[in-house]
């Protein structure tokens, strides 16, 4: 039993000798390129699904981007329809007033017109009246000129009659 | 059953890395037909028996002739298990002879007729020199074997119980490659080549997944770096460690599963303390030269304790110090040799039912055996990963102990 519990020298000597050796072998040829590469493979990894993260991302800004666009577009659409039919209403009513504007002085011009005619027509009733009263003056004057009193009288009474407006 | 069993201890013990190991190992194993198990199993039932059968006989006829005995029964079989009448196999002279360190890889049969591969004895004798010659140059009668060096003309003589002694009283240092030193220098070059290929794999197909090898030492290197290393000591700091826990961890692993490969010379090198104590030692090497002024202060000067209580804990600290890897060395020889000692005891059983009982007690007991064997096996396999774990896990707490910053 004894051989089993005290450690030999020689299996001492080896195997310090021989561990120290596996230690620096492994060392420099397996466990810093294995390592190494387990770490740039994690990292390698990590970067993939954060990079798919992100294109995750990028495609669902780019979604809502287009959401955002479309709903911009229609609501231009909307407005530029709202703004054309304004106009066009605009333009109806506005022409619709000027036709108006432009009737009412046609009103107003052929009232004056009318005025000018009717005063235009009262003077010359005026003077056909007056000629015409020169006429009948004058028929009168012919014919009754004989009875001057008659005469007078007759002239009188047409005076008086005939009052002017 | 058995991989669920082996996944639930290990799940249990959130060892996630090793669950998967098993598992796929386990499913390499099932393709392999169950009928072929089956047989496998009476064939070698019958094998165990009749092995203890000719062994046992082997060493009645030596015992009988008693010429060349090289067990040396005869003194040891008083005190042993099987004192019974018949007396001639002796538990204790079969297995210690098979966990012991040895000069030769003995394969089977006995020292004459057995089959052995010698191993280099190498001394040197102060003033002298060195000796190199193999130990197949040992010859003698009565378990005394002599051999003269070569070189100085020292005439060592190799005594089962006292070891190896030279004639002439000269001093000399032994620094033979024994079978557990071979054993170890297997295991490091068989390391060296497969983790050197497995980085290679990794260069030749960088940023990919793992293929062949790479594939099934990948999960061990992760275990030891993801569940061992980084939650321990830290982020950090565990690149500098994690070198020295790989190579143990892979070493131990390695070192345990050779031990457990039958018909090879039964290495038990993790079972070997000159191997552990070197373990060890570097543990306790790396953890006093990492440790930072707050590891030295706990240890000479433990803040918050009173001064006549700190007279009692600062040397219970030191002498902790040492014994944390003095356990640590313990705890591993002891676990891989009682292993052996359990499987190598179900044969001893073999040979005793054999002689005390008769033939079909003999024959019986080895069904028995060869059963409660594969069970042990199992059993071994688990150890054999749960005791490189449980060094590495520990040495990265003394490590992590050494580099520990004050938090308080």
């Amino acid at each position: 039993m004894g051989t089993l519990l005290t450690p030999a020298f020689g299996t001492v000597f080896w195997a310090t000798l021989s561990f120290l050796l596996a230690l620096f072998i492994l060392r420099k040829l397996a466990w810093g390129p294995i390592l190494k590469a387990l770490q740039d493979r994690e990292e390698s990894i990590q970067e993939a699904l954060r990079s798919a993260d992100k294109a995750r991302e990028e495609m669902a800004n780019l979604n809502s981007d287009n959401d955002r666009l479309l709903q911009e577009a229609r609501s231009t659409r909307d407005a530029m329809l709202q703004e054309s039919r304004e106009m066009a209403n605009k333009v109806v009513s506005d022409a619709r007033a000027k036709a108006k504007e432009e009737a009412s002085k046609e009103v107003e011009l052929a009232r004056g017109a009318i005025q000018i005619e009717r005063k235009a027509a009262i003077a010359e009733l005026k003077a056909e009246v007056a000629k015409l009263s020169i006429d009948i003056a004058e028929r009168l004057l012919r014919e009754e000129l004989t009875e001057s009193g008659k005469q007078k009288a007759l002239v009188d009474k047409l005076i008086e009659e005939s009052t002017l407006n | 059953m058995k991989e669920k069993l082996y996944s639930s201890i290990f799940y249990t013990l959130n060892i996630r890395t090793f669950a998967s190991f098993f598992e796929q190992i386990y499913s390499m194993l099932t393709e392999l037909p169950k009928r072929f198990a089956i047989t496998a199993l009476i064939i070698l039932g019958g094998v165990n028996f009749v092995a203890a059968q000719t062994e046992g006989h082997g060493e009645v006829n030596n015992h009988n002739h008693s010429n060349h005995d090289t067990h040396d029964t005869q003194d040891a079989g008083h005190n042993s298990l099987d004192d019974g009448e018949h007396g001639d196999f002796v538990a204790k002279d079969f297995i210690i002879p098979h966990i012991a360190d040895a000069n030769e890889i003995h394969f089977f049969g006995d020292h004459h007729n057995g089959f052995s591969l010698p191993l280099p004895m190498v001394f040197y004798v102060e003033g002298k020199g060195f000796d190199l010659f193999m130990s197949s140059k040992f010859h003698g009668s009565h378990g005394t074997l002599t051999a003269t060096g070569p070189n100085t003309g020292t005439v060592y003589i190799k005594h089962p119980d006292t070891g190896i002694s030279s004639e002439g009283g000269e001093s000399f240092y032994d620094i033979s490659i024994t079978k557990s030193v071979f054993g170890m220098m297997f295991i490091i070059t068989l390391l060296v080549l497969m983790l050197r290929s497995m980085a290679k794999s990794y260069s030749k197909r960088p940023g990919q997944a793992p293929r062949g090898l790479a594939n099934v030492l990948e999960p061990l290197v992760l275990f030891v770096r993801d569940d061992i290393a980084v939650p321990i000591i830290g982020k950090h700091k565990a690149g500098k460690f994690l070198p020295f826990l790989l190579t143990t961890f892979f070493f131990i692993v390695a070192s345990n599963l050779l031990g457990l490969i039958p018909f090879i010379g039964g290495f038990n090198i993790t079972g070997t303390i000159g191997v552990t104590v070197v373990l060890a030692f570097a543990v306790f090497f790396i953890s006093t030269v990492n440790g930072n002024r707050n590891y030295w202060g706990h240890l000479f000067w433990p803040p918050g304790v009173p001064n006549l209580v700190k007279l009692l804990v600062v040397p219970i600290e030191v002498f902790g110090m040492f014994l944390k890897p003095t356990v640590l060395m313990i705890r591993l020889t002891a676990n891989m040799t009682a292993g052996h000692i359990i499987i190598l005891s179900f044969v001893s059983l073999v040979f005793i039912f054999n002689q005390n009982y008769g033939e079909i007690a003999g024959f019986g007991m080895g069904v028995f055996s060869t059963l409660f064997m594969i069970f042990m096996y199992f059993l071994e396999l688990l150890v054999a990963f749960l005791q490189a774990y449980v060094f590495t896990l520990l040495a990265a707490i003394y490590f992590a102990d050494a580099t520990q910053e004050a938090h308080h």
